[in-house]
């Protein structure tokens, strides 16, 4: 019985000790980032590039000596994209007193989580999340991005060709899926704001069909002078090919999901001269290359998706903090739309909304088997 | 040319393609009542044999015609050599096992098929070339046909005669009736029926892979998973064919395609296996088995 009770208490004292130590070292002063996002399930390599890129960063400036005098400190917490798990970590973050978050990294769970940040004046910098909504909407002013928004690519496929190609009659096609349906629904919209422009044709495809040769037909005999494709490249080659094959010279404009090598591998000639948007080529910009040489020293592998922009939120956000000289919400959060800062990704800053100026898009055209970009 | 006539040809092309998988499924249907399900994977290894061995062709410096012809060949003997294994290793041993033994080993094989390809070729997509070699004849039509939608509509036509004289007229095809009809009794006759049974998997599968090339040929690209949506749409024309007919099958097979053609030229592409589906479903309000399927009869 005696020795029951010793047992017992030993563990409350052992229980005590941990709380003791560990409440210490949350007294440690820091300034503590968050970084949220998916890091295990399916969509675990989009997070993880991002978790990364701040893990490097804090290195650096750590061993520099820090930020304001204190050393920054990382709070990673993982919600596999799912919104439901989001609005807990960012719970766990507001509690845990992170003074700023690198994330989230799926467009529905950030938009799950900001509420709850907004609440605690927290400024979220998310490398990934694109969904428009987020930046155009006005609800979450505490929110900034370091990618371009979805409706970008839309737009600037139609300026592109409605002001550079002068083109006037469009098919706009899609493969039904979410990310090509909502690339050609934007790229339509911004198509009809041109009076001169019509849209002839919106139709959707199916992806993985046997055969697409009504569609090209349907194509031919509506007179249009471009289509305008939202969708990824298996299809697109396909449809190009067979617009070729059919001596039809109508213009092929598609997006980032088309501007991938595989489509000029599989089209072959019949991919000459088709237009893609894709991200802003960086990887002439030597800061790039150094934080990518980085990743590959400390982690021994190619960094993933996202992992520059991850780099320059997170680059952005340290140089806000030290431009505004304190962590308060309305000074990081005027710091990050006055001060522009040196990543990666250019020479970036933030706009009202909270969209990076200067990030985004370029157009490229098929030329002797390679997308180049156009000036 | 007009649009109508453009999507009919279209149809044609697709309607043949199906026509031919379909006839895997409805013969092995006919004979075994079981429903191949791996029959799209043998279509997709048709397709990747037959551009491996043109690629390697084209590399020793042959071109045009032999090439084509060389990979096509090999193509077929090589898919139907699958499809002979395939039926021995999953669908004999289970002959005697209740029906539904049968269509899960069947649903096993085209999933092992599948990641077999994806893990031993490649998961994206490869370019197909365009094995037709150049002749005047077929550019002097091009105004009226696409080259390929014309190799493709007048070689499925030929295969499909020759596959309907040999059951009408040889020996085997004979048997094969037999076998279909009640293979009891045509065992009692005298007639091999595991040897019957082989031989309209080789037959099947080489239709099969005749397809694969011809289809792959023409939308230039093919990845391990072709076989998965061709092998739906096939097997949706013979059902609504009459399963187990082969006429049916073609019937169904050029219907289906027709369908869908049409459908995306004059109303939107946006519900072309909405059209596919809706077809079935009438026909079958009104024919249960099919267009040219016949009322089978409970046997007690």
């Amino acid at each position: 019985m005696k020795n029951k009770n010793l047992f017992r208490w030993t563990a409350v004292a052992a229980l005590l000790f941990f709380f003791v130590t560990f409440s210490f070292a949350q007294k440690a002063d820091t300034i503590k980032i968050g970084v949220a996002g998916s890091h295990t399930g399916d969509l675990a390599s989009y997070g993880l590039p991002s978790v990364h890129a701040a893990e490097l960063i804090v290195k650096n400036i750590n061993a520099k000596g820090g930020l304001l005098g204190k050393k920054l400190e990382l709070i990673v917490e993982d919600e596999a994209c799912k919104p439901e798990l989001a609005t807990n970590v960012a719970t766990k973050l507001v509690s845990s007193r992170a003074q700023a978050v690198i994330g989230h990294i799926c467009s529905g769970a950030t938009k799950a989580a900001l509420g709850t940040y907004k609440d605690a004046g927290i400024i979220v910098i998310s490398p990934s999340a694109t969904s428009p909504e987020l930046t155009h909407s006005g609800q979450y002013p505490n929110f900034h991005r370091t990618i371009a928004p979805d409706d970008a690519q839309g737009k600037l496929v139609a300026d592109f060709a409605l002001k550079t190609l002068k083109l006037r009659k469009f098919a706009v096609l899609h493969d039904k899926g979410d990310y090509g349906k909502g690339f050609a629904e934007y790229a339509k919209k911004f198509l009809e704001t041109s009076p001169e422009a019509t849209v002839v044709l919106y139709e959707g495809i199916t992806p993985g069909a046997v055969d697409y040769s009504a569609i090209v037909q349907k194509i031919r005999y509506s007179g249009a002078e471009a289509v305008v494709y939202g969708g990824y490249h298996p299809e697109a080659a396909s449809i190009v090919q067979l617009m070729r094959r059919r001596n039809m010279k109508t213009v092929f404009i598609s997006d980032d999901g088309v501007k991938d090598q595989t489509f000029i591998k599989v089209a072959g000639r019949a991919a000459e001269g088709v237009y893609a948007s894709g991200p802003k080529d960086t990887t002439k910009n030597p800061l790039a290359v150094a934080a990518i040489e980085e990743h590959k020293k400390a982690y021994g592998a190619e960094p993933g998706a996202f992992y520059l922009n991850a780099y320059s939120a997170t680059l952005a956000l340290v140089n806000a903090i030290a431009k505004a000289k304190s962590t308060q919400y309305a000074a990081v959060h005027k710091a990050l739309r006055m001060h522009a800062t040196d990543t990666p990704l250019g020479k970036i800053k933030f706009s009202a909304g909270g969209d990076a100026i200067g990030v985004g898009f370029s157009m490229y055209q098929v030329k002797n088997g390679v997308y180049t970009e156009i000036k | 040319m007009n649009f109508f006539w453009d999507l009919f040809l279209g149809g044609l092309t697709r309607g043949s393609i199906y026509a031919l998988i379909a006839l895997g499924y409805t013969m092995v249907y006919g004979i075994l009542q079981l429903i191949n399900f791996a029959h799209g994977e043998i279509y997709m290894i048709g397709a990747f044999t037959a551009l491996i061995v043109a690629s390697i062709l084209t590399l020793q410096g042959l071109a045009g015609l032999p090439v084509l012809i060389l990979a096509g060949l090999i193509a077929v003997l090589y898919a139907s050599a699958y499809g002979f294994t395939v039926e021995k290793i999953a669908y004999k041993p289970l002959r005697q096992a209740s029906r539904l033994s049968p269509l899960i080993s069947a649903i096993g094989m085209s999933i092992f098929l599948q990641n077999y390809v994806m893990l031993a070729q490649t998961s994206d997509f490869l370019p197909f070339p365009n094995l037709l070699p150049p002749s005047d004849f077929l550019d002097a039509i091009s105004v009226w046909i696409g080259p390929s939608d014309f190799v493709i509509i007048v070689t499925s036509a030929v295969v499909m005669i020759a596959l309907s004289l040999l059951l009408k007229f040889t020996k085997m095809g004979r048997a094969m009736r037999a076998t279909a009809q009640d293979r009891e009794m045509a065992m009692l006759t005298g007639v091999d029926v595991n040897r019957i049974i082989s031989r309209t998997f080789i037959i099947g599968s080489s239709l099969a892979a005749i397809g694969g090339i011809l289809i792959a040929s023409h939308v230039g690209r093919i990845n391990f998973y072709i076989g998965f949506n061709a092998g739906i749409k096939a097997f949706t024309a013979a059902v609504l064919g009459g399963i187990g007919s082969i006429p049916g099958a073609m019937v169904g097979g050029l219907v289906l395609g027709l369908a869908e053609s049409f459908g995306t030229g004059y109303i939107s592409s946006d519900y072309e296996s909405v059209f596919a589906f809706a077809i079935l479903i009438l026909i079958l309000i009104f024919k249960p088995d099919g267009i040219l399927g016949r009322s089978s009869q409970q046997k007690v």
